[in-house]
């Protein structure tokens, strides 16, 4: 890819994990630690060509696994160092440990997430099992739409996780195939302008200042603070809800695109409406503008920040439509729970009196596609008060006639 | 926020005075807290025996065995963990691990002695 002088965006065609190398190339991490095969995703086969090339200064580490990718991530960011890595659904999951080391020592890493089902049976199509069972792990989550939505998070990430209210990592979570593998329009914005935009940084503490000697990753004895620590990070997850406002309004003056906590579409009027997250989410718009057309009364929300969970700001933008289905592409595993996006937002509206009926669809697992016909079907069912009584798997063959 | 970093004081902290990410940001500050609690030994040095070749002293991993002017101190007890690689070094036999216990219990009955 050739770098844009002008300063104007520039669309070209890619696939998102091209979009997202780009936008790694053009924040221009000191250090990115990868595992270079897979489940490693063309990502860091992208970037690792443009360090090659000599189009950026970064030192890549390649390492023999992810669990040393985090951990080589972690060094280097304790060092002071601004950090990037990327990875994908079971090298995610052996990253596991190193995931709360980095957010409990506060450490402003990012790493776009390719969003794959965990084994077993052996499935490498998209899913977001891998990062939603790292909901707990203290990283701060944005879900992307497309490609296009994949560069700018990626972009947006840096500021929210370095923001001195803040001080966590972000994972970016964009979806393996759909998006990360098809090639899309993307717009480009000058390497200049997004230098300009993120900042410098300026870690707030090193293991390289010898002035100012720290020691990291502490004993923390028996019971001495443990607790406190983490309640502070659970109070920095709450300084996010703001910053990730305000970078996201940020962005918008200046590349022209909105982002938000997350999205709404005809959520005004609506009388049925469907929470999603990821690329379904393109689909799900799409179907509710088709619907709109006809004059039914459809909406949807989009989740863009799942960590920390924006529950009030749904709850405002959510309350007053009677019908409501959340999307999962995962299952907890809980005996009647449904998905993790689900349980949540349905928590959230537990203060309230009069309560929307939520129902939880579970959908796509293992790449399981979710076309457009199942999505109106599913509105149109809503719609006509057919609303399922248990957990709705949307798309599973079931039933012994099943065709 | 942040206060001044004194580890005797931060079992009295509250959340949002620790230093981000529970960094220590003050070097050399593990004199002032005391760990030879795990000891089940105690080193005993006989001085008669011993020629203060500074073996003991080059040997300790917890530095607990002072050393002026090529003489061996004081064993510093609020340090040393009792693992024994003094009295096993020492080539003339001058120091003896005993049990920490009865050490204790000798230097109470030493005390309600006096």
């Amino acid at each position: 890819m050739k770098e844009v002088k002008s300063q104007m965006s520039k669309p070209v065609a890619v696939v998102g994990t091209d979009a997202v190398a780009e936008a790694m190339r053009q924040i221009q991490p000191d250090v990115v630690a990868a595992y270079p095969i897979t489940p490693q995703t063309a990502i860091v086969e992208a970037f690792s060509q443009m360090v090659a090339n000599g189009e950026v200064p970064t030192e890549l580490i390649n390492v023999e696994s992810e669990h040393s990718a985090m951990s080589a991530c972690i060094g280097s960011a304790a060092s002071g160092a601004r950090v990037m890595t990327a990875t994908s659904s079971q090298g995610l999951a052996l990253m596991w440990e190193l995931l709360y080391i980095a957010s409990g020592l506060r450490l402003p890493i990012i790493m776009p997430n390719v969003n794959r089902a965990l084994s077993a049976p052996i499935n490498i199509h998209c899913d977001h099992g891998d990062s939603m069972g790292a909901r707990d792990s203290g990283w701060i989550q944005i879900f992307c739409e497309n490609a296009q939505e994949s560069y700018d998070n990626t972009i947006q990430a840096v500021k929210i996780a370095e923001n001195s209210n803040v001080l966590l990592p972000v994972m970016i979570n964009l979806d393996g195939f759909i998006i990360s593998h098809s090639m899309e329009k993307v717009e480009f914005e000058p390497t200049e302008k997004v230098s300009k935009f993120i900042g410098t940084y300026e870690p707030a503490y090193t293991l390289l200042d010898a002035q100012n000697p720290v020691s990291v990753g502490n004993f923390d004895s028996l019971g001495g603070f443990y607790f406190e620590l983490k309640r502070a990070q659970e109070e920095a997850m709450q300084n996010a809800f703001p910053v990730v406002e305000e970078v996201g309004k940020e962005f918008s003056q200046l590349f022209g695109r909105e982002y938000g906590l997350f999205e709404p579409h005809y959520l005004e009027d609506a009388e049925v409406a469907l929470v999603v997250a990821g690329s379904a989410a393109g689909t799900t718009k799409h179907v509710i503008s088709q619907l709109r057309q006809q004059g039914l009364p459809v909406g949807m929300l989009k989740i863009r920040l799942f960590r920390p969970f924006p529950a009030e700001e749904l709850r405002k933008a959510l309350k007053h439509i009677p019908v409501i289905g959340v999307m999962d592409r995962s299952l907890m595993f809980a005996g009647g729970q449904g998905g993790p996006l689900f349980s949540e937002l349905r928590s959230a509206f537990y203060e309230l009196d009069n309560r929307p009926s939520i129902y939880s669809i579970v959908y796509g697992l293992g790449g399981r596609d979710l076309g457009p016909r199942q999505i109106e079907e599913l509105l149109r069912d809503f719609l006509d008060g057919n609303t399922p009584e248990d957990i709705c798997y949307l798309g599973l063959r079931e039933g012994e006639n099943n065709q | 926020m942040m206060k001044k970093w004194e580890i005797k004081n931060i079992n009295n902290w509250s959340w949002e005075e620790h230093p981000l990410g529970g960094i220590i940001p003050k070097a050399g500050n593990a004199s002032t807290y005391p760990t030879g609690g795990w000891r089940s030994q105690r080193p005993i040095r006989d001085e008669e025996k011993c020629n203060d070749c500074l073996l003991c002293f080059i040997f300790c991993p917890e530095a607990a065995i002072a050393a002026t002017s090529e003489k061996i101190g004081e064993i510093n007890l609020h340090h040393c963990k009792g693992c024994g690689i003094c009295a096993r070094e020492c080539p003339r036999e001058a120091i003896e691990m005993v049990d920490e216990t009865e050490a204790q219990n000798n230097e109470r009955g030493e005390k309600s002695n006096v």
